[in-house]
């Protein structure tokens, strides 16, 4: 057992998708959602879409943590590394995001601005420790899967009393913004978004556990399915989920099992609740402000909080005209649908985050879809 | 930045840390987040810290409901055939 190649076997692609065919009511639609950028890429990748009959569709939804980041906090960031002269970190995909007026984090390094890439929250502390005449900032984004890391290291930074190390903390939580877009007016008013139901987070569910989804089956009726990364996970995924809504079943299932239990990674959660709590309301990228949608550092920890240490404050800043990210993190649009998808906007000059990480509904596209828009003319 | 595979506990390093085999590639990871790794578990690691264990019992399941699919249709094959 490796855990990847039994899971992406093409033989028994084929039957779970001929299994698909079978189960699917030719006289209804499917729409269902998935909600992380890892499933996105996954489907873009291996072709998912092409293995699904016609009634079942997917539609991508806003758990890339690189696409829901507003340019406000990306502004911050680069402020404070070019107005207090303090050293950035951050994760690699966050440098490309567009800010105000045509910034970005790699551009602002450029323009002589201390902006580094970590691959972990541990290189970060580990950097604060090594230069000690530096202010170090971790620019922390991410679901329920970066922000344990990101919460431990806060604590490390606090025994060890490190002075010049502190986190800019944006991160996220996923339960929220699903339920952000089933309050949406599009799904549920306008009914522009039809949504039969979720391919609930892998990573962020060994996290978090299968119980917090329990709450979108009952009161919204509409069946979640938690699924791995490899391809046959999301097919066999959207086969459940196909079940549950012949049969009139809203559950939360598990396809998932050899990660993700019911609680969750208890330890991680523990963790997280000691330094951080919720944040009243954050700015999402296309979703506008989401009540209790984020966490910030907790007092006892506010020498390591970057927002208390410098006095930042949060500036919203609308999102570049052209950009449909928002409307395509909603689930209203396609990639495709965005006037300036590449042509202007490319993943080597990107206009709005979702063309930024590869987990990004436009960049997914741009990679491994975009061909298959051209209709094939036999010669 | 939430791609990863399962990746093989090579060496316990000490303090936390593992060396991980990650599909050939040899890294330094941290255990910090997760309770009970041992040399030869695989792991789900993100952003350098291993976030949850494999179950084999439970992959081997999966992969039963997988193959159980090929069966199905087979079913509803010879269902759709039958007068
Ligand atoms: S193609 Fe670029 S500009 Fe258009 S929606 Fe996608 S990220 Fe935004």
């Amino acid at each position: 057992m490796k855990y990847v190649d039994e899971f992406r076997d093409g033989a028994l692609a084929s039957k779970l998708a001929a299994a698909i065919r079978v189960e699917a009511d030719p006289a209804r639609n499917y729409a269902f959602m998935e909600f992380c950028g890892g499933h996105t890429h996954a489907i873009s990748r291996y072709g998912v879409t092409d293995l699904l009959p016609a009634n079942v569709r997917m539609i991508h939804g806003p758990g890339c943590p690189v696409c829901v980041l507003p340019i406000g906090r990306i502004d911050m960031a680069i402020r404070l590394a070019l107005a207090e002269n303090v050293t950035i970190l951050t994760y690699g995909d966050c440098l490309r995001v567009p800010a105000s007026n045509g910034q970005s984090m790699l551009k602002a390094k450029a323009r002589g601005a201390d902006i580094r890439m970590v691959y972990s929250a541990a290189d970060a502390l580990a950097l604060a420790q090594r230069e000690p005449e530096r202010q170090v900032v971790f620019f922390a984004i991410g679901f329920e899967t970066t922000t344990p890391p990101t919460a431990l290291v806060i604590r490390q930074a606090k025994a060890l009393g490190l002075a010049n190390f502190s986190v800019l903390c944006n991160h996220v939580l996923t339960p929220s913004a699903i339920m952000t877009i089933l309050e949406s007016p599009e799904v549920r008013e306008l009914g522009t978004v039809p949504l039969d139901g979720f391919i609930g987070p892998a990573h962020v569910s060994t996290v978090i556990g299968s119980r917090p989804y329990a709450f979108f089956a009952e009161e919204y009726r509409k069946p979640v399915v938690i699924a791995g990364f490899e391809p046959l996970d999301v097919m066999q995924a959207i086969r459940m989920l196909v079940r549950q809504v012949n049969e009139g079943r809203a559950e939360v299932e598990n396809e998932f099992t050899r990660a993700v239990t019911e609680d969750g990674n208890r330890k991680a959660q523990a963790l997280v609740s000691e330094v951080f709590e919720l944040r009243r309301s954050f700015e999402w990228r296309g979703l506008r402000e989401v009540p209790y949608s984020a966490l910030k550092i907790r007092k006892a920890f506010a020498e390591h909080d970057a927002e208390a240490r410098f006095g930042l404050a949060y500036q919203s800043v609308p999102d570049n005209k052209a950009c449909e990210c928002g409307a395509i993190l909603r689930g209203v649009k396609k990639p495709t649908d965005c006037k300036i998808f590449g042509t202007v906007c490319t993943p080597e000059n990107p206009m709005g985050s979702c063309m930024v990480s590869s987990e990004g509904a436009c960049a997914a596209h741009y990679n491994f879809g975009r061909f298959r828009d051209i209709p094939v003319v036999a010669a | 930045m939430c791609l990863a595979i399962p990746a093989r506990i090579v060496e316990l390093t000490g303090e936390d840390n593992a060396r991980v085999d990650l599909g050939g590639v040899r890294k330094e990871i941290s255990l910090a987040l997760v309770e009970g790794a041992a040399v030869g578990d695989y792991v789900i690691v993100h952003v350098g810290y291993a976030l949850s264990l494999l179950d084999a019992e439970e992959a081997e399941r999966t992969l039963a409901l997988f193959a159980e699919a090929g069966i199905d249709v087979a079913a509803a094959a010879e269902e759709g055939a039958a007068p």
